[in-house]
């Protein structure tokens, strides 16, 4: 087998890229990349190992005796192979990724510098806590900004990331009613809710109900407030919400939740929409996650890991998890199993994770918080809701955005297919042609309470011209679109590494592991 | 009788036994359908109450259950051929039958004709 793999010649999808395909597949700068185990050969490594010396294997028949298949490559071909790949990915730091519900902000390179610090990078979270006071602190001086910014007495630190987040304070809930002898069963979820939701007290064991949204968008108060009961445990609702809008209600939600006994859940995900202007503890909500990755700017997705602490009012703090930060006379340590009960944290429902959590995050969130003070958090919701307010009027009168006419939205622009009506295009391939034009589609199709959803965040980090050009861009398609150009939606993505996938081919007959091709020893064999 | 519940969700009616599935405009919002979670013969169904599951590739819908019952039959080619759903919503791709609780639960729901003047105002 050849190092470079079998050439695999590229087709054009249409006659719109260029006519002939090339001999080794490459297209001057877009080049074309095997799979790993397509590549290399158990003869080339890019390392030296040491012969294995001579020994009598324990296994008996368990002992390997076919190759065990993992491709062989020199440390060259190694680092092309994914220099390659990476440039078939997009991401933030390469254009507008208006990705809705995700805040894809610019992630600041000073936060990447001082988490490399060695004091930062280079400990380990079994190290003797004399050891790590700094690192402590800053968990502590993190955990301070948290609860300062929300509002809520106690946090925990340790969830990984937005669902486990979820799961940490509907654990929380359940423990504060279980200390009360009171098993209720119910969680109600509104529409505009985040899918993740429902799943998560559907995992902690909860029946989940749905609850209506009204005609501007918001929680169906009347419908909310006739449900509760002595069985609702909690409602999980999404403030800023997933149509991408405030809930005004949300103190008088509150309110008749805890009076029928139960807990407000809010999912935080959409903090970045209100951080320094509003906070949630002053809105009656008992547990909510932060999703560090979203808010504070610590990388996203692929290039995470996330960070989801969690955020408690005083009812729910003593049921937060195991391990938190404490201070005692300028020394700072963790509350664990042994001596919770000592420090009075003894009804703890237990832990999330079996260390504190991702401390490369916690250093970027600070490092993002004291970068921008105060004033500057409060400027970064003020921008984001403006970018999504400028995002929304440069395109609601070639677009249909179902809200618009109920007031300014917060920090995503909401659209609905209702202006491809009849044009044969559907959302989904407005999304792919979005592709063809440079850009990471917006959420499509959620939230499903409009048809044919696209929901657009830019975040504050984009400047009005990248908004002009992206706005330009949503218009020409839009026009398009109503003009016919049929083709050019179909056919999308034209320029992508890959064309369009058979979406429902792939569902319906998933081929989930990859099988290796015949090689000519084994025909021979 | 068929009967049309305003979740999209047909039933027609054979002495005590039913047939439930969606409907054809259903399987059209819902655009290629992938997979369709059935429930175990024997199990009792509530009005109203989630009784299947199909997932398209926009998004997966629970179906609920148009009356009360026991489950006493499903549509096995589903489990192969999701894709009947599509071809045939109101014919061959009915999800399961059952045994009714309470004939005069049917009394609340749509015609034919009232069904598809509710599609027309929506």
């Amino acid at each position: 087998m050849s190092i470079l793999g079998t050439p695999r010649p590229t087709t054009p999808a249409t006659s719109a890229g260029p006519a002939a395909p090339t001999f080794s597949g490459n297209r001057a700068l877009m080049l074309e990349e095997p799979l790993v185990f397509e590549l290399g050969d158990s003869s080339t490594s890019g390392v030296d190992l040491e012969a294995v010396p001579a020994h009598a294997s324990r296994l008996a028949e368990l002992e390997r005796s076919a190759p065990i298949g993992l491709p062989g490559l020199s440390e060259g071909e190694t680092v092309r192979h994914y220099t390659r790949l990476s440039r078939q990915n997009y991401g933030i730091d390469l254009g507008l990724f208006p990705l809705g519900s995700c805040t894809m902000k610019h992630n600041p390179r000073l936060n990447e510098k001082l988490a490399r610090l060695p004091g930062f990078a280079d400990i380990h979270p079994l190290q003797p806590q004399d050891t790590v006071q700094g690192a402590l602190e800053l968990i502590h001086r993190l955990a301070h900004w948290l609860t300062t910014l929300t509002a809520m007495p106690a946090v925990a630190m340790a969830p990984k990331a937005g669902a486990h987040g979820e799961l940490c304070g509907m654990l929380a809930i359940r423990a504060a009613h279980e200390a009360r002898g009171d098993a209720r069963q119910v969680v109600l979820v509104p529409e505009s809710a985040h899918g993740t939701n429902p799943a998560t007290a559907a995992f902690c064991g909860y029946a989940v109900e749905s609850i209506p949204a009204d005609a501007r968008g918001r929680v169906d108060l009347a419908a909310l407030a006739a449900r509760l009961g002595p069985d609702v445990a909690a409602v999980m609702i999404t403030n800023p919400n997933t149509c991408g809008l405030f809930e005004p209600d949300m103190r008088r939600i509150a309110d008749a939740v805890h009076a029928a006994g139960g807990y407000v859940y809010c999912d935080g995900a959409n903090f970045n929409a209100i951080v320094g202007r509003v906070r949630p503890g002053d809105l009656g909500v008992d547990a909510m996650h932060i999703n560090l990755h979203k808010t504070f700017s610590t990388p996203h997705g692929g290039g995470g890991p996330g960070s989801g602490p969690v955020v408690f009012s005083a009812a729910l703090a003593p049921f937060a998890p195991l391990p938190f930060v404490v201070e005692k006379d300028g020394r700072f340590h963790l509350v664990e199993e042994e001596t919770a009960d000592a420090e009075d944290h003894g009804r703890s429902f237990g832990r999330m994770a079996a260390f504190h959590g991702q401390m490369g995050m916690f250093v970027r969130a600070l490092a993002y918080m004291m970068s921008h003070g105060a004033d500057g958090l409060r400027q970064v919701a003020e921008d984001a809701v403006l970018n999504a307010n400028y995002v929304l009027r440069g395109l609601a009168d070639v677009m249909t955005a179902p809200f618009a006419a109920s007031g300014p939205c917060m920090h995503e622009a909401l659209f609905d297919d209702r202006f491809l009506e009849g044009t044969g295009v559907t959302t989904l391939d407005f999304a792919k042609a979005l592709v063809d034009e440079g850009y990471h589609p917006m959420t499509m199709y959620f939230p499903l309470v409009v048809h044919g959803a696209m929901l657009v965040e830019p975040t504050e980090t984009e400047s009005k011209a990248r908004l002009d050009a992206f706005i330009a861009t949503m218009r020409d398609l839009a026009a398009a679109a109503k003009a016919g150009d049929v083709a050019r939606f179909r056919a999308a993505p034209r320029f992508a590494p890959r064309a369009r996938l058979d979406e429902t081919r792939a569902a319906r007959q998933p081929v989930l592991a990859w099988t290796p091709p015949r090689s000519p020893q084994s025909e021979a064999a | 009788m068929r009967y049309y519940t305003p979740q999209d969700e047909w039933i027609e009616v054979d002495g005590a036994t039913a047939t439930v599935g969606i409907t054809d405009y259903a399987q059209g919002q819902l655009g290629d359908i992938v997979f369709v979670d059935l429930p175990e013969p024997g199990r009792t169904v509530e009005k109203g109450k989630e009784a299947a599951v199909v997932e398209s590739v926009k998004t997966a819908a629970d179906v609920y259950a148009p009356v009360s019952g026991t489950v006493t039959e499903v549509n096995a080619a589903l489990a192969d051929n999701p894709a009947l759903v599509n071809e045939s919503a109101e014919g061959e791709g009915w999800f399961f039958r059952l045994r009714l609780a309470d004939p005069a639960e049917l009394e609340g729901l749509m015609d034919q004709a009232a069904y598809q003047a509710s599609l027309a105002a929506r």
